[in-house]
């Protein structure tokens, strides 16, 4: 079963580019750059137990960086996408020191003020950033020669970065540490007696999913040639941590289903409903209220329950 | 480094604590021998479990001190205290209900060994420490549930993982939280006899209300109320007396 599961996932990844037009390419690179967002949100939401509502930061910074450095500094592709994801993780690991002070709905708030403050930054230093208008005009990289400029070369490229991603990110999760991670999010008080470390282990954890936040902002731009200050929003965050919430947090697969289909809502429904927030309010609600724990780990439960009763 | 070199394993000196106007740890001193059963008895409210907080450091003293095997632990922070031998376990029942018997007790092997920090390995790659975890579950009798999630196996076994969680550790000084707590009278006579068999190279320094039970494996009784230590000395001369009569066995 699972490898019947495993084989139609490969081939939902890898044929689309066969058949599909550009308008589905395009959309599946975006969701597999929501993919990579969502899952980097979901170490501290669902493996660390530390509900943030700010991680729009570190893709929106991420993709700053880069968008800066190449348009104003005549950076290369490549010292760009390094020095983005160093700053990206500098920036975290300074977060994690703010807003690992508080926990629970304090670390929510710290989180949010976090993300508020670079939003209002990136409007407002708009002789950097261009405010309003954002930073147009951007080239996508050409990784070994390769363009990235076809909606298929970049659709391979994305699914290259967000496979690797999701392998690190798996082995983080089952890791020894991330018994530990799990310890501390289940609980802290024990775990502390037991030897563990919780604010030291919240913050590797925390600078870790700065990381791949600061990683999918790179794709992010990439992909868009072109980044605005609404990419740091609430919204934004929001909306990554509605696809962890509702694709199952604490699972390695649940955040990128979820954020496939606030994407997919997004953008069909928008097409037809000018209020499609409404409807990506209902869905998520049904969602709640059928499969409080999320769409993967309730439809697992599902199948299990269907095929104990053929049997 | 052997317990015998130290005169105490645990020393409180003088230890306050106030919630507001409520002070619920009064000038208590202990001296604790290595190797030493101590039982800490008094009412409900005689601020014994507030004691264990502030030696485990989940609660910061207003004042005094804390010596484990002569070292200052009072302004350390828990972890580092469990790294110095302390280790205890909590009245109220503190387990990884979603995880299994094994994979709770190798989480107190782990919390002392640097394995905690590996991030690409998986905790089955340590065999060992599953060996040991399963040595330890034998040893509590829960060896044939090792397997199974704790949300799926009765109060009383809970407790005695409860109690395999901190053996795991083989700690120098264990705070034992009214092991006793809500157990059928078999189910007592089991971790009684698990409590006796704990090797001398650890401290015991035990709260517990179950008096008949509990007496038997003391050798020193501290006896607190309102905070303040009331008597404090060998079993039977803590139990003839009659300051402890008046409080605490209320005849």
């Amino acid at each position: 079963m699972k490898w019947i599961g495993a084989a139609l996932l490969a081939g939902s990844l890898l044929l689309p580019p066969l058949f599909a037009g550009d308008f589905y390419i395009n959309l599946a690179s975006q969701i597999l750059i929501a993919a990579i967002f969502a899952l980097s949100l979901n170490l501290l939401v669902g493996f660390g137990g530390m509900t943030s509502l700010g991680h729009a930061s570190y893709l929106g910074v991420g993709a700053y960086i880069s968008a800066l450095l190449t348009s104003r500094y005549g950076f290369g592709h490549g010292a760009a996408a390094l020095l983005s994801i160093a700053g990206t993780t500098a920036m975290a690991a300074f977060f994690g020191v703010i807003a690992l002070r508080a926990s629970g709905l304090g670390f929510l708030m710290i989180t949010l003020a976090l993300s508020q403050v670079l939003w209002g930054l990136a409007y407002r230093m708009s002789n950097v950033t261009n405010g309003d208008n954002g930073v147009a005009g951007l080239t996508r990289p050409a990784p070994f020669g390769i363009s990235l400029d076809s909606p298929i070369s970049f659709y391979w490229f994305a699914l290259i970065v967000a496979t690797f991603a999701l392998v690190m990110m798996a082995i983080f999760v089952s890791s020894a540490f991330g018994s530990s991670l799990k310890g501390v999010r289940d609980q802290p008080r024990r775990m502390a007696a037991l030897g563990f470390n919780p604010w030291l282990i919240r913050w590797i954890t925390f600078v870790y999913a700065g990381f791949w936040g600061g990683v999918a902002g790179l794709l992010y731009v990439y992909y868009h040639k072109y980044i605005h200050p609404t990419s740091l929003s609430t919204t934004s965050s929001a909306e990554a941590l509605l696809g962890v919430i509702a694709g199952g947090s604490g699972t390695l697969g649940g955040p990128a289903v979820g954020a496939a289909l606030v994407l997919l809502l997004k953008n069909y429904v928008s097409a037809y409903l000018e209020r499609w927030n409404m409807l990506l309010g209902l869905v998520f609600l049904f969602i709640v209220l059928v499969m409080p724990t999320g769409i993967v780990p309730g439809v697992s439960r599902l199948t299990t329950r269907l095929r104990g009763g053929v049997r | 480094m052997t317990a015998s070199t130290f005169s105490y394993a645990l020393e409180v000196v003088n230890l306050k604590k106030a919630f507001g106007g409520l002070a619920v740890t009064q000038n208590v001193s202990l001296s604790i021998r290595p190797g030493e059963r101590r039982l800490i008895i008094g009412p409900n409210g005689a601020g014994k479990t507030t004691l264990f907080n502030q030696i485990s450091g989940d609660l910061r003293p207003n004042s005094g001190s804390i010596r484990l095997f002569g070292s200052d632990i009072t302004h350390l922070p828990p972890y580092k205290r469990a790294h110095f031998g302390l280790s205890r376990t909590y009245q109220i029942i503190t387990l990884f209900t979603g995880d299994t018997l094994e994979h709770n007790v190798t989480l107190g092997l782990l919390g002392l060994r640097r394995a905690r920090w590996q991030m690409w390995r998986p905790l089955s790659f340590y065999g060992n420490m599953t060996t040991e975890a399963r040595r330890t579950l034998d040893a509590v009798g829960l060896l044939q549930l090792a397997t199974h999630p704790i949300s799926d196996i009765a109060y009383g076994e809970r407790r005695r993982v409860e109690l395999a969680m901190a053996l795991a550790q083989q700690p120098r000084v264990l705070l034992l939280d009214e092991p006793l707590a809500g157990l059928s009278n078999t189910e007592r006579a089991t971790v009684k006899s698990l409590i006796a068999s704990i090797p001398r190279q650890t401290t015991v320094i035990m709260i517990e209300h179950d008096m008949d039970t509990a007496l038997d494996l003391a050798e020193t009784v501290t006896l607190l109320n309102y905070g303040r230590v009331i008597v404090d000395g060998e079993r039977d001369a803590v139990i003839a007396d009659e300051r402890t009569r008046e409080v605490y066995l209320g005849t």
